[in-house]
Order: C-alpha cells, then sequence, then structure tokens
C-alpha cells in the first residue's frame, strides 16, 4: 500500500475555449507527502485544484485518486473518497454559527446527513470532532459566534477546519493565509504544521516563506505548465523559476 | 445554559398556545372558529413552504400546486367514486408527493429566480388541468359536495368545533413534524445549502439530491393542507390553485419571516385575518395585499420574526441567502 499514490494526474489539460488553462500536468503525490504549489498570477493554480476536486473536468487526461480513476466522478463523490479543500476567497456559511458550520462538514462525508426526524444534537461524536478542533485552534471563544461575525483571520481559520473535520486522506489548501498580517500568518503557519503528518497536503500559496515552511517540495506552476518540481533550494536557486518571477536579466 | 432556557421558553409557549387553541373553540363563534380553522389550514402551507424558501433558500411561486391536486384529489375521490375518508385522504397525500416527486426532477437543478420562473410555469399546468380537463374536474364550475368526513357517531366533522379540533392535531402534529425535520442533520444541510451550495458540494453533500428531497417534502406537507382544505371547504375550484393562491402563500412566508416556522404560521394568521376582514369592504383586497407585500420587503424584509417582541428571539438565522435575487441587500 505504501507504493500507491495518493494523487496521481496523468497529462491533464483544461482548455476554456482557446485559452490552455492547464495543459499536460503530470503530479504524483506520495501518501503524507507536504508539496506546495507556486506560481504567478494566472498559472492555473486554483484551475487544478478545481480539476482535482471535480468541480471541473479535465478535457484530456486522467485523475487518479488513491489509485482509483475519478476523472468523471462529481465532487461529492471524490470528496467521500477522502480529499477535502479550502478556498481562497473564504467561502463558509455566514449565518450560522462556528460550531453549525463543523458539524454541516463533520457530517458531510457520513450517512447521518440523510436523517430527517432526528435531531442534530443527538448526534455526540460530531460535537466532540468539532469541541477538538476548536481546541486545536483556539477557536472555542467563537463557537457560537455567527461566521459572518469573526474577523477575517478567524473566518481564514475556520476555512481550515471546516476541511480538516471531515477527516481527510488528502487536503488542498488554496492559499490559506490570504489576507492575512504577517504576525497572523506566522501563527497559522504554526497551527498548519500541526496538521497530523498521515494527512497528504497540497498547498497553494503565494508566500514563499510559508511554502517553504510547511511544504517538502515545492512545484512550480507556469502558463498552465508544470515547469518543474524539486526540493525548496534547489527551486530558490532554479534560473528558470527566477525568470518566471523577476522576469529575464537584461 | 442559555440554549437550554431558550429552549425550555420555547416549549412552554408553544404548549401555551396550544392550550389555547383548544380553549379557543370554547370561545369563539362559529364565524370566528371557522376562521381560525382557515388560519391552521393555511398556516400549514405557509410552513411547508418555507422550508423551501427560508431554509433551503429556494423561493417557489408555485407551492399551490400540491395544494390544490390533494385537494383536487379528495373532491374526486370523494364526489366521483365515493371513496372513504381514509382512501380519499391517503390517495391525495400519495398523489400530491408523487406530484412533487415528478415536478422536484425539473427544478431541483435551478435556484434563484429560474426556479421561481419554473415552479410558477408548472403550477400553472396544474391550473391547466384544473380548469380544462372538464371532464375530470368540472372545469370553471368546480367540484361541490365534498362530504365532511365522519369517524363514527361520536366525532362527526359535520360539526365545525369536531373538524376544529381535528384541524388542530394535524397542525400540531405537522408544526413538531416540520420543528423536528429542521433541527435534523437534513434540515441543518438545507441551510448550508441556502448559505453555500458550492461549500456544500466540497463537504461531501450531493447538494442536488438534498434540494430534491426538500422540495418533495415541503410539497408533502403542502399536500396535507390541501386535503384539509377540501374538506373544510367542501369545494373546490381552480382558484385554488391559480397563481393568487402561490402569492398568497409566498407573501405569508415573507411577511412572517423566512427562516422561522412561527414566522409564517402567524403570516398566514395575519393575511388570512385581512382578507376576510377586508373582502367585507372592498371586492380589491388584493390591492392591500400587494402594498402589504411592498411595504414588508422595502421595511420588513426579514419579516414581523425579526421584530425583537418582549425580548423572545426566535430567529438566529433570519434571511434568504445573499445570492438570492429578491429582497435588498444593504
Amino acid at each position: 500500500m505504501e507504493n500507491t499514490a495518493c494523487l496521481d494526474l496523468q497529462g491533464v489539460t483544461k482548455t476554456f475555449g482557446g485559452l490552455h488553462a492547464i495543459s499536460g500536468v503530470d503530479l504524483n503525490l506520495a501518501v503524507g507527502e507536504r508539496r506546495a504549489i507556486i506560481g504567478p498570477n494566472g498559472a492555473g493554480k486554483t484551475t487544478l485544484f478545481n480539476l482535482i476536486c471535480g468541480e471541473l473536468f479535465p478535457s484530456e487526461g486522467a485523475i487518479l485518486l488513491f489509485g482509483q480513476d475519478v476523472t468523471k466522478l462529481p465532487v461529492h463523490k471524490r470528496i467521500s473518497l477522502g480529499i477535502s479543500r479550502t478556498y481562497q476567497v473564504t467561502n463558509l456559511f455566514p449565518e450560522l454559527t462556528v460550531l453549525e458550520n463543523l458539524l454541516l462538514a463533520a457530517q458531510g462525508t457520513n450517512r447521518a446527513k440523510f436523517v430527517m426526524f432526528r435531531p442534530m444534537s443527538f448526534y455526540r461524536e460530531f460535537y466532540e470532532r468539532a469541541e477538538t478542533i476548536l481546541d486545536e485552534f483556539n477557536l472555542q471563544v467563537q463557537r457560537d459566534t455567527q461566521v459572518k461575525n469573526l474577523s477575517h483571520g478567524e473566518q481564514r481559520q475556520v476555512e481550515v477546519c471546516l476541511a480538516l473535520i471531515g477527516q481527510p486522506r488528502l487536503l488542498l489548501l488554496d492559499e490559506p493565509t490570504a489576507g492575512l498580517s504577517n504576525a497572523e500568518t506566522q501563527s497559522f503557519t504554526a497551527t498548519l504544521k500541526k496538521i497530523d503528518p498521515q494527512i497528504t497536503v497540497l498547498l497553494i500559496e503565494h508566500d514563499m516563506d510559508v511554502a517553504f515552511e510547511l511544504a517538502d517540495s515545492i512545484t512550480v506552476l507556469h502558463l498552465g505548465e508544470l515547469v518543474i518540481s524539486g526540493k525548496a533550494e534547489d527551486i530558490k536557486n532554479n534560473k528558470t523559476v527566477q525568470e518566471i518571477y523577476f522576469g529575464t536579466e537584461v | 445554559m442559555a440554549r437550554a432556557a431558550n429552549f425550555k421558553n420555547k416549549a412552554l409557549l408553544f404548549i401555551g398556545v396550544s392550550v389555547l387553541l383548544v380553549l379557543a373553540a370554547q370561545v369563539l363563534s362559529t364565524y370566528w372558529l371557522s376562521i381560525l380553522t382557515l388560519v391552521l389550514i393555511f398556516g400549514i402551507l405557509a410552513m411547508s413552504l418555507d422550508i423551501l424558501m427560508g431554509y433551503t433558500g429556494l423561493p417557489s411561486f408555485g407551492h399551490s400546486a400540491f395544494f390544490g391536486v390533494a385537494a383536487y384529489t379528495v373532491a374526486i375521490l370523494s364526489t366521483r367514486y365515493g371513496v372513504g375518508f381514509w382512501g380519499c385522504v391517503g390517495g391525495a397525500f400519495l398523489l400530491s408527493t408523487a406530484v412533487a416527486a415528478i415536478f422536484g426532477l425539473l427544478v431541483a437543478h435551478t435556484k434563484g429566480v429560474y426556479f421561481l420562473m419554473i415552479t410558477l410555469a408548472l403550477s400553472m399546468v396544474v391550473w391547466g388541468l384544473a380548469f380544462r380537463w372538464v371532464g375530470m374536474t368540472s372545469g370553471d364550475n368546480g367540484i361541490s359536495g365534498i362530504p365532511r368526513p365522519d369517524l363514527g357517531e361520536a366525532v362527526s366533522m359535520g360539526d365545525d368545533v369536531n373538524f376544529y379540533y381535528f384541524v388542530l392535531a394535524v397542525y400540531i402534529a405537522v408544526f413538531l413534524l416540520i420543528y423536528l425535520f429542521l433541527r435534523s442533520p437534513f434540515g441543518q444541510s438545507l441551510k448550508g445549502i441556502r448559505e453555500s451550495e458550492s461549500r456544500m458540494k466540497n463537504l461531501g453533500y450531493n447538494t442536488w439530491l438534498h434540494k430534491y428531497l426538500s422540495y418533495v417534502v415541503a410539497g408533502m406537507f403542502s399536500g396535507i393542507s390541501g386535503i384539509l382544505w377540501a374538506y373544510y371547504n367542501g369545494f373546490v375550484s381552480p382558484s385554488d390553485v391559480e397563481i393568487t393562491a402561490s402569492f398568497e402563500a409566498f407573501l405569508m412566508v415573507i411577511l412572517g419571516g423566512p427562516g422561522t416556522l412561527v414566522g409564517p404560521a402567524l403570516g398566514a394568521g395575519i393575511i388570512i385575518f385581512l382578507q376576510n376582514f377586508l373582502s367585507a369592504f372592498t371586492e380589491r383586497w388584493l390591492i392591500v395585499i400587494g402594498t402589504i407585500y411592498i411595504l414588508t420587503i422595502l421595511y420588513l424584509p426579514h419579516g414581523i420574526m425579526a421584530l425583537n417582541i418582549r425580548g423572545l428571539k426566535f430567529n438566529k438565522t433570519k434571511t434568504l441567502s445573499n445570492d438570492q435575487t429578491s429582497g435588498g441587500t444593504s
């Protein structure tokens, strides 16, 4: 089982009309790996996430999750296999409290979500999982606050809590620290480092410090194409990468 | 625990109101008792619509379709085929739920204004059948002479007080069922869909299926109110399924407060009362109802339940979703 890739993209291509958003991407994630995807704006990073989750279907190529071909599976079926994601632009349930948000997320991968005539409060297991996560992220005080009344930083944390409570095997983080101050970014990065090492993490990040801090290896995406993958040091010193970010030397 | 105290308050209030409603039968005149019966029947309709509007976030403009199908089924089975009470009730319940299950397949993938338009169109199909299928529905003349159910000598429903008790019992049962339904894991998932459908998908929910099921459940409860209406009125006609009927149910929910269960029940009370009160003075009472609708949207977009009456807060969640087309965003 050790050899089975957690996520395997084989020549994945996505075109929108004439635009090649993603072209021929091969990507392989081992179980437990921490990988960051970096690249300038418009590189296709979020499109790649949407393809992995099934919000978009690839024009060509195949997507394998835990050794199973999921290329044609809809979103909710892929989620039930054990992946979950966060959003670059916060996507929560604003009118519900933090606890209610977590409970919805906890039951998403459980048959209990179809139970119609038994109160939610009977499902102690979901409450316990919610409490654990609230403790881990230091959000106990905000437990019964409506999410729309949280600060941006707190909402970004809830965003990750929602993805974690379903106990995923593969976690996709889309710029978890987007819009946070330096101090917030640091403490949040420290929290993210503590995520269960069993969980494979694929991370999109603009903040290089965060990317290098959280990931073992880095993949650079540029104009929909995979440029290079490697250890943080190699990427830092790679000439092509420098050109992508800083332009060619005159 | 504020939460437990809140629940206790609600339970006490519920029991208190139930007792008052039981006692009302002894106090009220026949006229007012019949109005109250009507309020309860349309209260069920409004609450069932609120499942869609207030919780799933789908504004249906054709909710009277299932109400009408159930009412017509009772009328046709009892007058044309002489079917007994339980047969009529069972048939009407099954048929209205089945129609909801079929319509649901056509509407559950849409939302917002598109959902509104397609539900409106489908309810017009039902109206068309009621109006044009003369051989079965007697068309514009409607069907009269629906006998009140008779459950033995002691509990003849011909008696207005007995019938009121019967409606009240159904009302209380439906209220509790919907209350439980909305607090179940499934009911919670509807709120999630209202707030962010894309996030729900990414948490593992097949949101189409949840929307579809909520539509069928709402249609089912709507059918129950239709059954009661047929027995109450003893007469059904195409006006029971026309657009005005759907609009009134819509207004009851908007006025009372979508996303609360008590709100639509109150809304039903106000609209039914106004209807009967105003129609004594003018034939153009619809103008008044329309004015109320506009004023509600402008000044009370979350309904009367958003008013904080004597510190009793029912509504923690009070609004249609943000990406709804109706209502003001401020």
